[in-house]
């Protein structure tokens, strides 16, 4: 380095110096670019395409472009019996993919007015909370993962194994259970499951405690979420979000209470969690409190199992009266419901597919205006989306 | 653990049932008088749900009396229902579809009724009472146009969208009514119930035998 270049270099950080102390406003003129991300982005879970206009730093406009995995569900069910419906429902969202059937069976059951016996009802809740652990436990991990936090994912597939590993042994599927039947439920639960459920349920407690200390405590992390994305509930509302999202934003709403479903949450003594701050760190600490509630939840209804049938009388081949309803549930990701239209036959007439996900993500284009470029990952993380759960 | 005796349960049952009714009957009445002509009809299912049934030049009044009069601010869901009969088979159920559309079934349109084949459907849900209300409104066959209810719902964009390119249904002053799904040069409307569908089409339906034993029940 020669004698001139140090000397250049002074002078840079005496004006850079001088600049900064007199607070000098230069307006840099950036050319705009358009940014795409994915389909194929590790912070997509699939394949959202996602088009964001910058000026620098700031997104001045962000699209999100669906349909890389549109199947067509609601076409697709038209011609396929109601029990056959479930199989294909199952793919909706593929991490609590339980979770997807029972909605659907519930409007079903609604139509043919059929009530499952108490014991179905309690094991569907159980498996309910079951995939609602298995879903987000991922995300506690993959949230974590996506602001730069490596171990956080490992952890969390290490221990959500637990919870397949109880899914797979009621259910014979890890992914695709397609377990729930109009009128209750395939099987009964095997021999000493219960007492593996509840070891497995100390291990994700376990797993909610190391990660409120990990995650939620960590610097970086906060630094990185607080104050970042924040929903008011009016906006939130109008745009359809639903469950931990809105619940983030403190809108005390949860179907498991306050719907009219047919499930067995009554009769528990659990807690809706709120948080008053509507930002990603909200949504994160949501979604920890609720997993760690759903442990207590099983635990509660394990020991209360009522004994008896777990199938009601329903005909062999299932044709389901003329009728419309509509069934919703708190699925993990927010409300999921079916409004079915039968005419009578073997096959729905119509079904609309109301997912979590669609709504929840309908929000990224006016969430998204302004905010930094990493912020971005922040808030499609914290949002929580299933591929599926948006394209149906 | 709280768990209720059966007695409790069934008290409680016996409670709920009748009140939610009035409360629906009670937003019917509500939504009647601030629509006056633009209500048609409304149906209820005790405990259940509730249908209210519009004019389409009411669609929006509509949406903004439920939101401001019966305070249902969480937009639900948007959608429409194509009611006429598949010409493609009555059932979907044949090993194959028939492949000459035969006659078909008279139109039946669901809850609250209807006269037309297309019929929009959207589902609005009020956070402080816990009840649902589905509206619906007919649109004429020869003109497939609804305004849209983005100033009223702001989440409604997606699903008009979608409704858009899976009806054809025109929403008028929708900023951005382009595919969401299907790729740009899709051409159809794949959810009206004369789009056939090609895969059963081309292959027969293995799953037309399609029955489970029951658990304890032996094959015979």
């Amino acid at each position: 380095m020669t004698a001139v270049g140090a000397d250049r270099r002074q002078q840079l950080a005496y004006v850079a110096t001088q600049a900064a102390d007199a607070r000098l406003n230069v307006e840099i003129e950036t050319e705009g670019m358009t940014l795409n991300i994915g389909p194929q982005h590790p912070a997509t879970h699939g394949t959202l395409r996602l088009v964001a206009r910058l000026d620098g730093e700031q997104v001045v406009e962000a699209e999100p472009i669906m349909g890389y995995m549109h199947r067509g569900y609601e076409k697709l069910a038209e011609v396929r019996t109601y029990p056959q419906v479930t199989t294909l429902i199952n793919r909706i969202d593929w991490l609590g993919s339980f979770a997807n059937e029972v909605p659907f069976i519930l409007a079903a059951e609604k139509l043919m007015e059929v009530e499952a016996p108490p014991r179905a009802q309690w094991i569907r809740t159980v498996l309910f909370e079951l995939s609602r652990i298995a879903n987000i436990t991922l995300f506690l991990g993959d949230m974590a993962v996506q602001l730069g936090a490596i171990t956080p994912v490992f952890m969390a597939f290490r221990d959500r194994e637990f919870v397949l590993n109880q899914i797979e042994a009621v259910t014979g599927g890890r992914f695709h259970p397609n377990f729930d039947r109009i009128g209750g439920v395939k099987d009964d639960l095997p021999k000493g499951w219960i007492e593996d459920t509840k070891q497995a349920m100390e291990k994700i407690r376990d797993f909610c405690d190391e990660f409120e200390d990990l995650v939620l405590g960590n610097e970086i992390f906060q630094s990185r979420s607080r104050g970042i994305g924040i929903v008011p509930p009016a906006i939130g509302l109008s745009y359809g979000l639903s469950g931990a999202n809105i619940r983030a934003s403190g809108v005390d709403w949860d179907l498991r209470r306050d719907g009219h479903e047919a499930l067995v949450y009554d009769q528990l003594d659990w807690k809706v969690w709120t948080h008053p701050d509507g930002d990603s760190f909200a949504r994160y600490w949501v979604r920890l409190q609720e997993t760690r509630e759903a442990t207590h939840m099983v635990d509660q209804l394990l020991d209360g199992l009522p004994a008896g049938p777990i199938m009601a009388k329903v005909p062999r081949i299932i044709k389901v009266p003329a009728g419309e309803a509509y069934a919703a549930t708190e699925n993990p990701l927010g409300e999921m419901g079916y409004y079915i239209v039968s005419k009578g036959d073997l096959v729905p007439f119509r079904v609309k597919i109301r997912s979590a996900s669609f709504s929840n993500i309908s929000i990224t284009p006016w969430l998204l205006k302004g905010v930094y470029v990493p912020d971005i990952i922040t808030i499609l993380a914290s949002l929580y989306f299933i591929l599926g759960d948006i394209d149906r | 653990m709280t768990q209720l005796s059966s007695t409790e349960i069934e008290n409680d049952v016996a409670e709920a049932g009748p009140q939610p009714d009035k409360r629906r009957e009670a937003w019917a009445g509500q939504l009647a008088e601030a629509l006056d002509d633009g209500f048609v009809a409304h149906h209820i299912i005790a405990g259940s749900d509730l249908w209210v049934r519009v004019t389409r030049d009411s669609w929006t009044d509509a949406a903004i009396a439920a939101r401001d009069l019966l305070g249902c601010q969480f937009f639900d869901w948007l959608s429409a229902i194509d009611w006429l009969p598949s010409p493609y088979g009555r059932d979907m159920d044949a090993q194959e579809d028939n492949p000459q559309p035969k006659a078909a079934d008279p139109m039946e349109q669901g809850h609250a009724g209807g006269q037309t084949r297309f019929q929009m459907v959207v589902r609005l849900y009020s956070i402080a009472e816990h009840l649902g209300i589905t509206i619906k409104a007919d649109l004429p066959n020869d003109d497939l146009r609804i305004d849209s209810l983005i100033q009223v719902y702001a989440g409604a964009n997606w699903h008009e969208r979608e409704a858009w390119e899976m009806f054809g249904i025109h929403f008028n002053s929708h900023p951005d009514l382009r595919h969401i799904y299907l790729p740009g040069e899709f051409e159809g409307n794949p959810l009206r119930k004369d789009f056939p569908l090609l895969a059963r089409r081309v292959k027969p339906w293995p799953g037309i035998v399609d029955v489970e034993l029951f658990p304890g029940e032996e094959s015979s």
